[in-house]
């Protein structure tokens, strides 16, 4: 086990926390603002993936296939919003729950019908193809720069909450839901706003995403349970939780996969390492989001004080 | 028993006998049409109803599911097809998991199963039954003829991966069975994964002058991708499931020069096999993979043995199935004892060809090849 | 009154109709309904143990599969050892349903001991999340488990026994689901007619009250939980029977999901609505699935109506309103 490999690993693993944190950062906000448990989030993350892939495909061009991922998720985001989410927000988890595992259904068919059973690939852009030299390690240039994608989203995501007006809504509407109605903020145009960002946020992970992987249907359900662990462990509703969690889940796991069965190796034989350790690697997020609700019942970082 | 239990069984079997035709065989096709491994089930079934479609007259109702590359739905549809739609034969399957959750309880029900693309090894030794028949090859088989070229290229130090599910176990089982040279580390990854940033980082650091591996369908399109992103450039050798037509369009330049071994090949030169491969190109649009190919001769096989037979008379359908009294795609086609093919294994090379990538023959890798399980199997 | 004798008639029509439609088709020859109407049954009663939990305790599990797929491991292991002759941890591997049921309601009650024991301090959304966070741990565990086929999952070459049957005929394999079906409803009956069951629905609806009066709301809800886990983990062994499969798809979260939609469908803590809701779901994907491949599509649709428009699902939509749900 060399530095480079560690090294490599740990940037794998950012990457991987990073895509979380855009996932997971809509998820958060919608929680936090609405109240709203959305399970359809990944659908939205694997609708930014299909348009960017349909239109990137067309233009020959990534760079207006993103545009169209992010605009089409936003699109998206904003008509579920008014005809759906809406009447949900007075209602129970319980219903929330089932009517957004619903629209699942509903996204997951629907982009089924258009685009067909199988996958559409998306190239990355010419311009981020290779890799780049970090000293000890050649690292792919694509990867690298969705970390960097993702840091200026993160930080251009605490930019718009502090120092914007929408941002002191948002944060308003997190505090206290009666009082910025008093101030004469239109609540509903303010949570199709939000619904729309976070939704936003989703089309351009999975737009990011589907260009090293394949574009297909269900492809967003995976980061969705991961993107609940991390929202759980940061504390739902907190952006900087979910930033906080978004790296721990994806660091961990990444490290995880690949420390566990070098460790079991130590005292087992090569392939029942293997199998152990991936079996334990797998589990070792849920563990963490279990421990974290055992001893801090709201997450790492509460909302709500 | 009950006297109403007798009578509604006798009410069962009248049932059965009038729903079907007398002559009409009833073929089940499973097979994947969803989701990553899609390319595969589509050119499969497109390739078998090829055959049904050029053959002019014949009594075969086709019926065609998806399974999603779900074991568990496979097994739900097999029951619906045997009790349902009452099928004499079921065939499809493109995975060799899903092929063992469905395929030792249907040949057990008296229902023939012709395998047109998995080959697990647990079904070819001692599990091996007179009603499975696999038209395509055993598992390993490829996998041998991979591992035996990669000594002649002269790689010495190898990185071997696969996913961690039958075929995968027997992929890399096969190429060790014949590379003579060192490993630099072997890797299971998992059924379906999309991501290969940790596994290319153990390869770049492992210090391997060449990689073998088995990633069919869309896990082999996606490591392709991510691998020309990385920066590493080692020689791939391989079957060819991971370099199959299915695969190509999408992986593109980045496969270029990549030698893969098969059975098969869509610039074998035998009349068959240019007539399918120009049929194949008319009808679809596209050239076939070998998945393509294995169904159509599935379908052949089928053919010839309706031709022959009753398949309520299941000994008879049988023994006309043993005769393998047709004009296999790849070539010389026999049975070793155990209903598996014994054939020749191809190597190929990836080029492009007037815009397409595709693959061409280069070389051989063995001439009779037969798989080493079926020394265990009692048939 | 009327509304409640409406209900009763309702679940006399829907325990004939699930009795009398196999036994038609048994007579004419359609093995693959009564096998249908068997998958009805034991989805049933997995809802039926989830009912318990969510429809009289309010407890929104989210990873109730844990406890189904935890069941079908429990027939798939031991039937596999009692196929290959091998011990497993030391005792020899059974095909009788009896004691695989027995094992199965022990461990799943165990392990719905530990993860309620934990969920249970916290509530609302963060429940919802813990018992989906465990269900998933559950799921990793076989899925990346070599011995009983990881991935792949683990084939029952041969059904287990059941004394007195023949369990590879469908119908006789009906005959086991619709019986275990009626005694789980009835012990559902007895649980919400007793003072354990009052004192469960009088926790869901005031916590604090209950308190007050006595009641300890973290003791009743963790044994609502334990029954809750037992019987959906009797209902995930006969599962597995009935497709001769165990698969780590048992454990995935979209199981928990179609358990809980399988209520709603129904009717939320209606006796009979966990009956309603399978047969809709079943019903839904073999009559749709026939007509289209997009069939999700319009269930996704039917269930968005039912949540947005008729909370009481189908019961509530026949009988009313229930009086206390």
């Amino acid at each position: 086990m060399t530095l480079a490999l560690v090294l490599e690993q740990v940037l794998n693993g950012l990457q991987f926390g990073l895509m979380l944190f855009l996932m997971s950062a809509g998820l958060t906000l919608v929680f936090g603002v609405m109240g709203l448990i959305n399970l359809a989030h990944g659908s939205l993350y694997m609708i930014g993936a299909f348009c960017c892939a349909a239109i990137a495909g067309v233009t020959g061009n990534f760079w207006l296939g993103l545009m169209a991922g992010i605009a089409a998720a936003a699109a998206a985001g904003a008509l579920i919003e008014v005809l759906v989410i809406r009447r949900l927000y007075a209602r129970d988890h319980l219903d929330q729950v089932l009517a957004t595992f619903a629209l699942i259904l509903i996204l997951s068919e629907g982009v089924r019908m258009i685009f067909g059973p199988r996958p559409l690939y998306l190239n990355v852009p010419d311009m981020l193809r290779g890799t780049v030299n970090l000293g000890i390690v050649d690292y792919s240039l694509y990867r690298l720069a969705l970390i960097g994608f993702g840091l200026a989203v993160a930080l251009g995501l605490w930019a718009l909450i502090t120092r914007t007006r929408l941002g002191i809504q948002i944060r308003a509407g997190e505090s206290d839901r009666e009082m910025i109605a008093a101030l004469g903020v239109n609540i509903r145009w303010l949570y199709t706003v939000v619904f729309a960002l976070g939704a936003a946020l989703a089309g351009l992970a999975g737009a990011l995403v589907g260009a090293i992987q394949s574009v297909q249907v269900g492809m967003g359900e995976p980061v969705l349970i991961l993107a609940f662990v991390v929202i759980v462990i940061g504390g739902i509703g907190s952006i900087k939780g979910a930033m906080v969690g978004a790296l721990l889940v994806g660091v961990i796991d990444t490290m995880g996969r690949f420390l566990l069965p070098r460790f079991f190796a130590t005292f087992l034989d090569t392939s029942q390492a293997m199998g152990v350790g991936a079996a334990l690697a797998s589990m070792l997020i849920y563990l963490l989001m279990a421990l974290v609700l055992i001893f801090r019942p709201k997450g790492l970082f509460p909302a709500h004080g | 028993m009950t006297p109403f239990r007798t009578a509604a069984l006798a009410a069962m079997a009248l049932g059965a006998a009038s729903l079907a035709k007398a002559d009409e065989i009833t073929v089940g096709m499973i097979t994947t049409l969803s989701g990553g491994g899609a390319g595969l089930g589509v050119d499969a079934r497109d390739g078998f109803q090829l055959a049904l479609d050029t053959a002019g007259e014949h009594n075969i109702r086709l019926v065609v599911e998806d399974d999603a590359q779900r074991p568990e739905l496979a097994v739900q549809i097999a029951e619906r097809m045997i009790q349902s739609e009452r099928a004499d034969i079921l065939t499809g399957i493109i995975w060799s998991n899903l092929a063992m959750a469905v395929v030792p309880s249907t040949v057990a029900q008296d229902i023939f199963y012709l395998s047109l693309n998995a080959g697990p090894s647990a079904l070819a030794g001692a599990n091996c039954h007179p009603n499975y028949f696999n038209v395509a090859w055993q598992n390993d088989m490829l996998h041998e003829g991979a591992g035996a070229y990669a000594n002649e290229l002269g790689y010495e130090n190898t990185f071997i991966m696969a996913p961690n599910y039958p075929a995968g176990t027997d992929a890399l089982a096969g190429f060790k069975r014949y590379f003579e040279g060192e490993l630099a580390g072997e890797l299971f990854t998992q059924v379906g994964q999309t991501d290969y940033a940790a596994e290319i980082a153990e390869i770049r650091a492992s210090g391997a002058d060449s990689i073998f591996i088995f990633l069919p369908g869309g896990m082999g399109i996606s490591f392709m991708r991510q691998y020309e992103q990385s920066g590493l450039d080692l020689p791939i050798v391989s079957a060819a499931f991971t370099f199959s037509q299915d695969i190509l369009p999408a992986v593109g330049a980045a496969a270029l020069g990549v030698f893969n071994a098969s059975q098969w090949s869509p610039d074998l030169d035998n009349a068959a096999n240019q007539e399918f491969v120009a049929a194949f190109r008319e009808a679809f649009g596209r050239t076939p993979s070998l998945y393509a190919s294995q169904g159509f001769d599935t379908a052949k096989l089928i053919l010839s043995a309706a031709a022959k037979a009753d398949v309520s008379d299941r000994d008879a359908f049988r023994e006309a199935l043993r005769a393998a009294d047709f004009t296999s795609v790849r070539g010389d086609f026999a049975w070793a004892p155990n209903q598996h093919p014994i054939q020749r294994v191809y190597i190929r090379e990836v080029v492009e060809v007037d815009g397409e990538f595709t693959n061409r023959i280069v070389g051989t890798a063995f001439d009779e090849h037969r798989d080493v399980h079926g020394e265990n199997c009692p048939m | 009154m009327d509304r409640l004798r409406t209900e009763w008639l309702l679940n006399a029509v829907l325990a004939g109709a699930l009795f009398a439609v196999p036994l038609w088709a048994l007579m004419a020859g359609e093995p693959f309904i009564i096998t249908l109407a068997t998958r009805i049954a034991i989805l049933a009663i997995a809802a039926v143990g989830l009912n318990i939990a969510l429809g009289l305790g309010g407890m929104v599990s989210f990873g109730h599969a844990l406890y189904f797929g935890l069941g079908g491991y429990v027939a798939g292991i031991a039937a596999h050892h009692a196929f290959h002759g091998t011990p497993v941890l030391g005792l020899p591997g059974t095909n009788q349903m009896l004691p695989i049921w027995a094992i199965a309601m022990v461990l799943s009650g165990a392990l719905a001991g530990i993860v309620g024991a934990l969920s249970l301090r916290t509530s609302g959304i963060f429940f919802i999340m813990i018992t989906l966070a465990f269900a998933q741990m559950g799921f990793f565990f076989p899925l990346s488990w070599p011995a009983y086929g990881g991935e792949d999952g683990l084939p029952i070459f041969m059904r287990n026994q059941f004394p007195g049957l023949n369990t590879a005929r469908p119908w006789d394999m009906f005959l086991i689901a619709y019986g275990v079906l009626l005694l789980t409803l009835g012990l559902f009956a007895m649980l919400r007619a007793a003072r354990f069951g009052a004192a469960l629905m009088a926790i869901r609806q005031n916590p604090d009250r209950a308190a007050a009066i006595g009641i300890s709301p973290f003791g009743i809800k963790l044994v609502a939980f334990i029954l809750s886990g037992m019987i959906t983990g009797l209902a995930g062994a006969m599962m597995a029977d009935l497709t001769r499969f165990v698969s780590p798809a048992m454990m995935a979260w979209t199981m928990s999901g179609e358990l809980i939609v399988i209520i709603i469908l129904g009717g939320v803590g209606r006796m009979f609505g966990p009956v309603a809701g399978a047969a809709i779901l079943v019903g839904f994907e073999v009559f749709f699935g026939g007509l289209t491949e997009h069939w999700q599509f319009w269930l996704g649709l039917v269930l968005l109506a039912v949540v947005l428009f008729a909370r009481g699902g189908l019961v509530g939509l026949i009988a009313g309103r229930a009086r206390n749900v």
